[in-house]
């Protein structure tokens, strides 16, 4: 029998691209519109969405629980800092380039440690690897700043073309960084879609279906939970080097276990069996958070209620209770 | 031509003797059955073979080669595929995916992670063939668990064909489905295995489905060969009535 040859040919989805684009273009042109304020909240809002999305490929599409996302968080942010202070660098590319590998190869070493392990185990692995660096942060105060952490000034972009000094700095600052962090979110957007829909993210979901199918296919189950490890901790630990310049500031905070948690709830809050889950669960997660800190100092208790309703009455989070209300509006049966 | 030989193979769960010393060969295009009842080490033998078990002793050869202690992803490489005895699919994913997977592994491009997999013509044109084959075109975007219990034991066996494997192993690809179903379902499998010319070890209870599609019949009881012939031979063995009847076997 021959195939169906008009099926051979993949139909590429305008419609989603075209709703990508007007987002894009959206988030672009609300910096007129929202004031300084909120279009920092919004900055910190891209920011965690990188974080949970780099997050989901291990949870959503692997279907590894870590608990030790703040240890890449964190990597990006000190290596931030300790360029600024050890070698006088100021240019966030630079930061980039060099903070990219930092964080890959801690992930990949923090890796081949815990993907040896599945489920409860994984986690707690994950858990006590972060705890470890958070530890070091916290006593290695000579080198780390301790407790009082480690400033970090705002650096040049676009190789030093824009610097953010003089009148009006924290203005300018917001605005270029806001248009900066935007295009490396789009960026990552479009890396992890690819990784996702590539044949290897394919496998990562068979894995995270069916191990033992997955490995009566051929595959190598631990080195593709491995590399999706290295993926998803270095694309937390470019949040990480985004935050630091933004915050000011890096301290044990960012490598503690809470912190860890709160990359989960992002991620729970969108949905993480959707692509876009994560990514609407970071946004929401920093205005929550910012405006449960300033409406009451039992911030983490309003967080938990929400956390402890979502999981009740949102277990696919807020994206996917969406589009199975999407899906149920209008029935019709899927093809390729 | 011999395809796989196994020699002395042993494993023992406990006091059980799940293979006992087995001596099994399988040539080249047979399509042959391997029957015996429940604990008869049908299924041992079959995951010592595919790699999901360790034997305790023993030696495996596939084309020559020894793969006793080889990777489930180098018997793959080799050549040996298998289905399961309960249904194992990508629940989650859709059903072309789950044939998909297999032809990307095959193929070493379920490696590549900058290429988006639908873009893949060869694969797609491939998995629809595959899935033609299977009667299963239809149900192409549907989850594979949302497929009925028959259409799933076709999937399972598509996946592990997809492979194109030189020798493929089916657990029981009829079981928890109705007595027109079994027939459809060998129909197809045993069509599209004779077509691809892939030798196949099914495993199977049902002794109507074993005697009409297999060329040779093997029977094992307690970990142990007790009966290796053609289909007549096997019929005319007064063993294997008693053993399928519950009586005690001749001295």
């Amino acid at each position: 029998m021959t195939a169906d040859v008009s099926r051979v040919h993949y139909r590429p989805e305008p419609l989603l691209f075209a709703a990508a684009a007007v987002v894009l273009i959206l988030l672009a042109l609300l910096p007129p519109y929202i004031g300084l304020y909120q279009t920092q909240l919004l900055i910190y809002g891209l920011i965690a969405a990188i974080a949970a999305l780099g997050f989901n490929l291990l949870l959503g599409y692997t279907g590894l629980l870590s608990f030790g996302h703040s240890a890449f968080f964190g990597i990006g942010a000190y290596s931030v800092a300790f360029l600024l202070r050890d070698a006088g660098i100021h240019s966030m590319e630079l930061y980039i380039l060099i903070g990219l590998p930092i964080a890959a190869v801690t992930s990949a070493l923090f890796g081949y440690i815990c993907v040896r392990h599945t489920r409860i185990f994984f986690g707690i692995l994950t858990l006590a690897l972060s705890q470890v660096l958070w530890t070091l942060a916290y006593k290695f105060f000579w080198v780390t700043g301790g407790s009082d952490g480690l400033r970090v000034g705002r650096p040049t972009l676009l190789a030093g073309m824009v610097s953010f000094t003089g009148r009006d700095s924290f203005q300018r600052f917001i605005n270029g960084y806001y248009y900066y962090v935007l295009a490396v979110f789009a960026i990552c957007v479009v890396i992890m879609w690819v990784i996702v829909h590539s044949p290897f993210g394919k496998g990562l979901q068979a894995i995270r279906d069916n191990e033992t199918r997955a490995a009566f296919l051929g595959l190598r189950i631990r080195r593709f939970r491995w590399v999706s490890f290295l993926i998803s901790g270095t694309f937390t630990g470019l949040a990480g080097i985004l935050w630091v310049p933004l915050n000011g500031l890096t301290t044990p905070e960012v490598l503690y276990w809470p912190f860890s948690g709160e990359i989960v709830f992002m991620t729970l809050l969108g949905g993480f069996r959707n692509f876009t889950g994560p990514i609407v669960g970071g946004l929401l997660f920093t205005y929550l958070k910012t405006y449960a800190v300033a409406t009451t100092e039992y911030w983490q208790l309003l967080l938990g209620v929400v956390l402890v309703l979502l999981v009740m009455l949102l277990p696919t989070g807020i994206v996917g209770a969406i589009s199975a209300a999407a899906d149920k509006l209008r029935p019709r049966e899927k093809s390729v | 031509m011999t395809l796989l030989e196994t020699v002395d193979l042993s494993k023992q769960f406990g006091d059980v003797h799940a293979c006992d010393g087995v001596n099994f060969t399988v040539d080249k295009g047979e399509f042959l059955s391997l029957v015996g009842s429940n604990g008869a080490g049908k299924t041992s033998l079959v995951n010592l073979i595919s790699g999901h078990l360790k034997p305790d002793s023993g030696r495996i050869l596939f084309e020559g080669q020894d793969i006793t202690f080889a990777a489930v992803y180098q018997r793959i490489r080799a050549g040996i595929a298998r289905s399961f005895q309960i249904v194992n699919l990508f629940d989650a994913l859709t059903v072309f995916d789950n044939v998909a997977l297999s032809i990307f592994s095959r193929e070493g491009k379920i490696v590549k992670i900058a290429a988006l997999a639908d873009h893949d013509r060869d694969v797609r044109r491939e998995t629809f063939d595959v899935l033609g084959r299977f009667e299963l075109n239809g149900k192409s975007g549907v989850p594979a668990g949302g497929l009925a219990q028959g259409e799933r034991k076709l999937l399972d066996v598509a996946v592990a064909y997809a492979l194109r494997p030189k020798l493929l192993f089916l657990d029981e690809p009829t079981s928890g489905v109705s007595t027109r179903e079994k027939t459809q379902i060998m129909d197809t499998v045993s069509s599209v295995v004779r077509a691809g010319a892939v030798t196949a070890v099914v495993i199977e209870h049902d002794m109507d489905v074993v005697f009409r599609y297999s060329d040779r019949i093997v029977m094992m009881h307690e970990g142990r060969f007790l009966a290796d012939g053609t289909p007549e031979e096997i019929r005319a063995n007064k063993d294997v009535a008693n053993i399928l009847l519950g009586a005690p076997l001749s001295a």
